[in-house]
């Protein structure tokens, strides 16, 4: 019976299974990624982005038609203009990282929708570009596997200075260079590894695997290591549980991943170890004064 | 001098023609159809004794359509109004009204039974050759009507292309001859092969519990998979789902082909693959029997 609910809808579809493979490599990647920018206080740069792609998209599409590559390219040299201008911005003036990147994601948007409409169709450009969890063919599958690697080898690189950087930002100053150049390197992972999960698993997905898990990871630990460990476990679990879940009630796979990631962080918010409400109500009694 | 008296009856004749041109221009019925397909019988018909504009031009979904101010002028200058009628295009009389139009409105499926679809009619008749011709005879007969003057031609024009119509029914159930009859059906989402399906005998399976519209979860994809190989379904037809992808791993898990587009609702651009209804109709079957045929 068991078996039959958890194991057999993946014994018995590839679908599944390649779904699955999908969910855990793209949770190792934006696991870490999500915990940064949480840190950074930059959670909602993953929405931001969705549509800062725009342009980019619709250029490639009136160079060459409905073409994915091109529209996907054109996306990411979007977006990529986009992080690294309100980067840039940021860094340069005193104008805080949220609120520049919201006023060059809405001006991408602005630029895209008037792209679009000069060419007068009323195709959605975005709807193509999102893909589904449930289509993984041979590349789509090995571009989110590749992805997952390239980002965890990058962070490795720039783990040192981004830490620094995102707790005590003025320390890092004072004793190294590093700060700014770590900085457009994340951005740019995160540019990657939106628009390819956008392109790979749909919107949804690829923003809400970020922040999502990050979010809970929060609520057990003080400690950057753990964190990252927290959130790409709980990242795999509500892909795993998701796709099941998925199966057996005919919820669309994406919105029912994201539906158990939020339950898993309703659960840390009311239980979690670190700052959760039950736990500050009712404190052990191993604090005694 | 001589000469300019021999010139002048050249002459008058020249001018007259130039005259004449425009003139004749102005007497063809101005004749406006809600989407290409009605177009284009009308133009097979009509030949170049009408004017044929389209509101739904090519490549567009007449199910989708909104009327433009732009419509409303074309509509106000028709003479003719040709339309399918069956509930396909809900937004007409509301345009008429905005128009002012006083245009008599012909609805082309005038004698056809419909199939019904749930509750409703299902208006994509034109979709088997049979009724096609049915709309070319009610074209004819609203074109006599409205210029009796070119009867002859209109009439004439007519009766050739029922004749290749006739034709081309006789073709497509040949080449259906060619399936083996336990592999004439396909699973597809499209739903505007009903009429296609009764007459040619291939049967349209709809993918269970799916709408185009929304995300499929995997329990619908599992389904279609299990039904697939459940009845041995040998082609999967769905284009029109949002991820190609998608389709593509149900038939590698599935081993059924995947067929190419099917045209169902509107013909392309000149250039395009199916410029004209017969050549529409050609492509379709040559995309059916190209996935089933072993």
């Amino acid at each position: 019976m068991l078996r039959e609910v958890l194991i057999a809808p993946f014994s018995d579809f590839e679908f599944m299974r390649r779904a699955l493979a999908a969910v855990v490599a793209l949770s190792l990647g934006s696991g870490p990624i999500g915990v940064f920018l949480m840190l950074r206080r930059m959670s909602l740069v993953g929405d931001a982005m969705a549509h800062a792609i725009l342009p980019g998209a619709a250029i490639g599409f009136l160079l060459s038609g409905l073409n994915l590559f091109a529209m996907t390219t054109g996306g990411m040299i979007a977006g990529f203009a986009v992080a690294l201008l309100s980067g840039l911005v940021s860094r340069s003036t005193g104008l805080k990282e949220d609120a520049s990147l919201a006023t060059f994601y809405l001006a991408s948007l602005a630029i895209g929708v008037t792209i679009v409409s000069v060419k007068g169709t009323n195709i959605d450009l975005l709807h193509v570009l999102f893909g589904n969890i449930l289509a993984m063919d041979d590349p789509t599958l090995l571009m989110v596997a590749s992805n997952a690697t390239i980002t965890l080898v990058v962070l490795a690189v720039i783990y040192r200075p981004l830490v620094v950087e995102s707790v005590d930002p003025l320390f890092l100053r004072t004793v190294s260079r590093a700060g700014a150049p770590a900085h457009l390197i994340f951005l740019g992972l995160i540019v990657v590894n939106l628009v390819n999960g956008f392109q790979a698993l749909g919107t949804l997905l690829a923003v809400g695997l970020m922040i999502l898990p990050a979010g809970i990871a929060r609520f057990w630990s003080r400690d950057i290591t753990p964190m990252i460990c927290i959130a790409v476990s709980a990242a795999i679990v509500s892909g795993y549980v998701g796709l099941v879940l998925s199966f057996q009630t005919r919820i669309p796979s994406g919105p029912a991943i994201i539906l158990v990631a939020s339950l898993l962080y309703l659960g840390s918010v009311l239980f979690g170890r670190v700052g959760g409400v039950l736990p500050q109500l009712f404190p052990g009694r191993h604090l005694e004064a | 001098m001589s000469m300019h008296k021999r010139l002048l009856p050249v002459l008058s004749l020249l001018l007259g023609l130039v005259i004449a041109t425009p003139a004749s221009a102005e007497t063809r019925p101005n004749v406006v159809t809600s989407f290409s397909i009605l177009a284009d019988f009308v133009r097979q018909v009509g030949g170049d004794k009408v004017s044929v504009t389209s509101l739904v031009g090519p490549d567009s979904d007449v199910h989708v359509y909104t009327p433009t101010p732009h419509d409303a002028k074309d509509v106000g200058a028709a003479q003719l109004l040709i339309v399918n009628g069956l509930g396909l295009e809900g937004w007409l009389p509301r345009l008429q009204q905005a128009s002012g139009s006083k245009a008599p409105i012909v609805v082309a499926t005038q004698g056809i039974t419909p199939r019904k679809r749930g509750s409703d009619a299902d208006p994509h008749a034109w979709q088997s050759v049979g009724n096609a011709m049915v709309y070319v005879r009610n074209i004819r007969d609203a074109l006599v009507a409205a210029d009796p003057a070119d009867a002859v031609v209109v009439k004439a024009n007519a009766a050739r292309y029922l004749a290749e119509l006739d034709a081309l029914d006789r073709e497509v159930r040949a080449e259906i001859e060619k399936i083996p009859a336990e592999r004439r059906k396909v699973i597809s989402t499209h739903d505007a092969f009903g009429y296609f399906a009764e007459a040619y005998g291939i049967q349209f399976i709809a993918p269970l519990g799916v709408s185009t519209e929304t995300e499929p979860s995997a329990r619908d994809v599992a389904e279609i998979i299990a039904q697939v190989r459940k009845a041995r379904i040998p082609a999967v037809f769905l284009e029109n789902f949002n991820d190609d992808r998608l389709v593509g791993r149900i038939a590698a898990e599935t081993g059924a082909r995947i067929g190419g587009t099917l045209y169902s609702d509107a013909l392309s651009e000149e250039k395009g693959p199916v410029p004209t209804y017969i050549a529409m109709v050609r492509h379709n079957i040559r995309a059916l029997t190209s996935a089933l045929v072993r």
